[in-house]
């Protein structure tokens, strides 16, 4: 095996993989957070449904949208592995264990895998139906006619079910970036007294900050809008 | 038998630069046709084992342990000397010397002495290049500290975990050579004899603690590692595992066992807390920089330490040693504290304890000056006791640390057995009659390192590269034996646990030939020891099969080495009639109830050979000269 | 008896590597709270032999802390409820009369249990021998003062280099990874300019044999260094990631 396949195929090099990904998906969050808080200007959806035709028609950004893609499947596929590997280092387990660690390190399998069941519904309902599906058309002020997604989201949110599952997964993304933000800096060596607690508190802030301000706009949608 | 101790002749900084160009080499394309046995890896095996690997020799090595990185030399603290003289102090290879022959009360040999002091230079040069963590200064400098017996710093240290890191240096070089295909390493082995043909050490059989299978391992020569005999004692500062074993058995075919009785009993442990006790704990004996020792004036005074008055309060040490106080020699320390108990004025709930104060420290220099100091040796008091000393004064008792007496052995550390060596604690040569602090680690690594792998040449240049495997009958009978032994232990089936006997003979050995020892005591000690021999024998309960992991076992094989060697420890202390060191024989004190040597009479090596079970041991003596060293009283008044 | 306290132990019993093993259960009486969890351990073994049962065998030697033989998992926490300490220094009075304790071995593939408590971790001992050493010939070396080392370097090196290798961040960590064992020597070494020479081929050599011998990937939840009795820093774990990547970009091994 040559020694770049050798080195992403040993536990530090897969983690590494975990560590760019999950960092890069992080800054997505970013940018998926500031279009989804076009829903909320009460402009009838010419800022949302100009943000949606930005991301869609832009090349920098329907290239770095593969990146993204490629990114969650191999954080997915990634994980996987290691996560196999783990339970393989422990066959047997213990009686009793009290592990003194956080719950969300424990479990950011489950996390993750709560957050791919919302992302598979998340796209279904809006990607693809934006992508694929005849939604009613939307005149942008330029006169350009776009699809309509800002109807369709704001359709989405006024059902009770599509925010509970929201909301609750937005939870799952803010558990999941508590350790997973600053244990991403952890696996790329950049632990120092100066910025590790920096890094920490920014993670622990950003964690609730995206998971708060995600979950916000639906349930101001359903309940104020 | 004449004991040759094959010292070089000359002047004494000569003679080991002289010898080694004296002794014979291997040709380099030959060292690969010798295979050496090293058995332990502490600090002499582990070394040992790796430089001896270094030079092309094959090496097999052994340790009981899951890894050779868990020997006991891992729990020595204070430190290392060298005579580096960094500290522009006066130090040098001359003054180490004259120190640790003094220090041993001179009864060590002044040429092992010298070259020990010679080649600790070396060492520290050589754990530095491996990576040891030593202490250093702001400049990026080594650090050195004083240690007892010493008016100069030569002390090298890693914070309290000296032996620690020295250790896994060892071990480090070890592992290379293990990967490099040089060392064989064999974990949970342990020799339970040694095979001789013609005369010769030809190899030795273990067992397997985990499958129990008794194997032969033959080498043109084998190097005994195996550390000292405290836990004779059954209570002492050493590991569980520690044990005389392969010493006792190379002794009993023929290796003569030297000064048996020379046993160092240190100050500063803390006390035995119930009869469940299974080892005690040493704590560096920097403390007594700044703690006060003392102990109720009126005896039997069951108060707490804080509700006894200053004037009702015995500063014992200051009060008998105004220049010295509270830092007179280990022996001395360890000896006033037992006559304090003897005369009924211990502390504790036991009696069997002084108490070591900090309370005029903390008030002179606070809290946190104490902390930063002895931290670590606070927290480890108060994970033990339970108790708070930064609160309330220590208890201290003394306790047995470490056995200077062990296999005789030549100015090659060859032992009388041909082609056998003794490394370390495990031979008797360079601490006399008591070990200065910080001299064992340095004694140690001198052997493995920088003495065995020119003394261990000559002779294998000597026998000739003749190939060498487990064949003869002689292994067949050893292993035969071995098989015997295992199930004569097993087989007895009696009433009591092989702990239940060890406790006992650790009661007998420090009661009658701990601080302090007298002909009577001895005699009575003698008879007890063989009733308890005997009893062992008939009413040993041990269970399990000889083919698995029973450490009942491997326990039951240890102890009833040390039944026997406590026997001769006796008989050792009953023929030195006088007082050195470690041994405090009570008709042999001066006015002041100090040490008493006899150098006309006494100035020897007691080296001891065994003779058959159940019959006396013959004695021989290997006279000491001293050329270089005048013999002087020791006074610390 | 030297004491009063009554407990249960529910202790994992297992002839040897090959056979099932279970809990038992055992009653000890008369415990002292001065006793240590090892020396309540051989009371009960005592008991044991004398009704003509095999004593539980474990491992264990200096029982001050330091050799790193001792290895409980002790009440679902490797070493017992206490942090910075190993089995053998836990006291009783650390328990309640009455108190039930589960006493299991460290749990890994790489760790196969021999007996009872017994387990081998010859695997940390091959992991050093891939590299945790610096190769220095007896006699080849310099002054000991020929290369001066700022003192916060040694003192980093040193307090990796506590590490005793008990194996509790690999029974303590969820994925039984033994990185922080690893990282210890592997920073230990990197922070001394006597280790530079072989730094990249080191971390590269440690890190394939710790892969091989089947422990579990760094997740960082820190279950190791809160476990770690001798309290051994994430830091190093990061360091060695630090090393491994950089060694991997830029040494020669293809």
């Amino acid at each position: 095996m040559n020694w770049f396949l050798k080195t992403f195929s040993g536990s530090i090099g897969r983690k590494l993989l975990m560590a760019l990904t999950g960092l890069f998906l992080c800054t997505f969050l970013i940018v998926h957070l500031i279009g989804n808080f076009q829903l909320l200007k009460q402009d009838g959806g010419e800022a949302f449904n100009f943000y949606a035709k930005f991301m869609t028609s832009n090349p920098i950004i329907k290239t770095t949208s593969y990146l993204l893609y490629s990114s969650i499947v191999l954080h997915i596929i990634v994980a996987i592995l290691i996560t196999l590997q783990n339970k393989k280092s422990r066959p047997q387990g213990y009686v009793v264990s009290k592990n003194k660690s956080s719950w969300a390190s424990r479990n950011m399998g489950i996390l993750g895998t709560f957050i791919l069941v919302f992302i598979v519904v998340h796209m279904k309902d809006f990607w693809a139906e934006y992508h694929f599906e005849d939604l009613p058309m939307y005149q942008l002020k330029d006169g350009s006619m776009v699809k309509d997604l800002y109807l369709e989201v704001f359709g989405a949110f006024k059902n009770i079910y599509y925010v509970g599952l929201y909301v609750f997964c937005m939870g799952a993304v803010g558990y999941h970036l508590w350790h997973g933000f600053e244990s991403g800096f952890q696996t790329l060596g950049l632990n120092h007294k100066k910025y590790t607690p920096w890094i920490q508190s920014s993670g622990k802030a950003f964690s609730v900050l995206i998971a708060a301000a995600f979950a916000f706009i639906p349930l101001y949608i359903y309940f104020i809008a | 038998m004449i004991l040759d101790s094959k010292i070089p002749d000359g002047p004494i900084a000569e003679k080991w630069g002289k010898h080694k160009f004296n002794l014979k080499l291997v040709n380099p394309a030959n060292k690969r046709k010798y295979e050496i046995i090293v058995v332990g890896t502490g600090l002499a095996g582990a070394s040992a084992a790796a430089s001896l690997a270094e030079l092309g020799y094959k090496v097999k090595a052994f340790c009981f342990q899951d890894s050779p990185r868990r020997a006991h030399s891992i729990a020595a603290q204070g430190g290392i000397n060298a005579a580096k003289n960094y500290r522009n102090d006066g130090d040098s290879v001359y003054r180490l010397f004259y120190d640790t022959v003094k220090g041993g009360d001179y009864r060590a040999r002044e040429a092992n002495v010298y070259r020990l002091a010679e080649v600790s230079r070396n060492i520290i040069d050589q754990c530095v290049a491996q990576g040891v963590p030593f202490a250093r200064e702001y400049g990026g400098y080594l650090d050195n500290r004083s240690f007892g017996g010493s008016q100069v710093s030569r002390t090298f240290y890693a914070r309290g975990q000296t032996g620690q890191q020295l250790l896994l240096g060892a071990y480090s070089a070890l592992s290379r050579q293990i990967a490099e295909g040089n060392v064989t390493m064999f974990t949970r082995s342990e020799m339970l004899d040694l095979v001789m043909v013609d005369g010769v050490a030809q190899g030795i059989v273990t067992r397997n603690l985990v499958t129990g299978a008794i194997e032969s391992h033959a080498a043109h020569a084998v190097l005994l590692c195996t550390g000292g005999y405290g836990n004779v004692f059954y209570l002492s500062t050493n590991a569980q595992g520690s044990n005389v074993t392969a010493a006792w058995r190379a002794h009993k075919k023929g290796a003569l066992f030297a000064n048996p009785c020379f046993t160092q009993i240190h100050p500063t442990c803390i006390p035995v807390s119930g009869d469940h006790q299974s080892k005690l704990t040493l704590m560096s004996e920097s403390l007594r920089n700044d703690g006060r020792v003392w102990v109720p004036k009126n005896e039997g005074d069951k108060r707490s330490p804080e509700l006894i008055p200053e004037e009702e309060r015995d500063y014992f040490l200051e009060r008998k040693y105004p220049s010295f106080g509270n830092l007179v020699p280990r022996d001395v320390a360890s000896r006033n504290a037992k006559e304090m108990c003897d005369a009924n004025k211990g502390v504790g709930a036991s009696g069997l304890a002084v108490y070591l104060d900090f309370s005029d420290s903390v008030k002179r220099n606070g809290e946190p000056w104490v902390k930063e100091k002895y931290g670590n040796l606070f927290d480890m008091y108060a994970q033990i006791t339970g108790e708070n000393p930064y609160k309330s004064p220590m208890r201290i008792y003394p306790a047995v640390h470490y056995t200077m007496g062990g296999l005789w052995v030549d100015y090659n550390l060859m032992t009388t057995i041909k082609g056998l060596y003794a490394l370390g604690e495990c031979n008797f040569s360079d601490h006399g009659a008591n070990r200065l602090g910080a001299s064992a680690l340095m004694q140690g690594l001198a052997d493995g390192y920088f003495v065995i792998p020119y003394t261990v040449g000559d002779y294998l240049a000597t026998i000739g590269p003749k190939p060498i495997n487990a064949s003869h009958p002689a292994f067949k009978q050893a292993e035969e034996d071995a098989k015997a032994y295992v199930n004569k232990l097993l087989s007895i089936n009696g009433n009591q646990t092989v702990t239940h006997y060890h406790r006992e003979l650790g009661k007998i050995i420090w009661e009658y030939c701990g601080m302090a020892r007298s002909s009577e005591g001895l005699n009575k000690a003698k008879g007890m020891i063989q009733s308890l021999k005997a009893d062992f024998w008939s009413n040993v309960k041990v269970l399990g099969e000889g083919e698995e992991l029973n450490q009942s076992l491997e326990k039951a094989g240890r102890v009833a080495d040390f039944i026997e060697l406590g026997e001769l420890m006796i008989d050792d202390a009953l023929a030195r009639n006088e007082s050195c060191g470690g041994h405090f024989r009570v008709e042999y004190q001066t006015e002041e109830g100090e040490a008493l040597r006899n150098d006309d009479d006494y100035a020897y090596v007691a080296a001891w050979e065994f003779k058959g079970d159940g019959q006396a041991e013959q004695l021989h003596k290997e006279k000491l000269v001293f050329e270089n060293v005048k013999l002087t009283q020791r006074s610390y008044k | 008896m030297s004491g009063n306290m009554n407990l249960t132990l529910k202790v994992w019993r297992q002839k040897d590597g090959k056979s099932q093993g279970k809990i038992v259960d055992y009653q000890v009486k008369g415990i002292s709270p001065d006793m240590s969890f090892l020396e309540m351990f051989d009371v009960l073994n005592e008991d044991l032999i004398k009704k003509g049962e095999t004593p539980i065998s474990f491992d264990h030697d200096c029982r001050e802390g330091i050799c790193g033989m001792c290895s409980m998992h002790i009440n679902g926490r490797p070493h017992g409820p206490k942090t910075g300490i190993t089995t053998c220094q836990l006291h009783m009075r650390s328990f309640k009369d009455g108190d039930t304790i589960v006493v299991e071995p460290w749990r890994a593939s790489a760790f196969p249990v021999v007996k009872d408590l017994v387990v081998d971790r010859s695997a940390f001992d091959r992991i050093i021998q891939a590299g945790g050493y610096i190769s220095v010939n007896t006699g080849e070396a310099p002054d000991a003062n020929a290369i001066p080392i700022p003192k916060k370097y040694a003192d980093e090196a040193f307090d990796a280099a506590t590490c005793i290798g008990c194996g509790a961040c690999v029974a303590a960590c969820k994925n039984a990874s033994a990185m922080l064992f690893v990282s210890a020597k592997v920073s230990q070494l990197a922070l001394l300019p006597q280790g530079d020479a072989e730094r990249k081929q080191r971390v590269e050599s440690m890190v394939d044999q710790m892969n091989e011998e089947g422990f579990g990937a760094c997740t960082n939840t820190g279950a190791c260094s809160a476990e770690c009795p001798k309290e051994i820093s994430q830091v190093n774990i990061a360091r060695l990631n630090r090393e491994y990547i950089s060694a991997k970009l830029t040494s020669d091994n293809i």
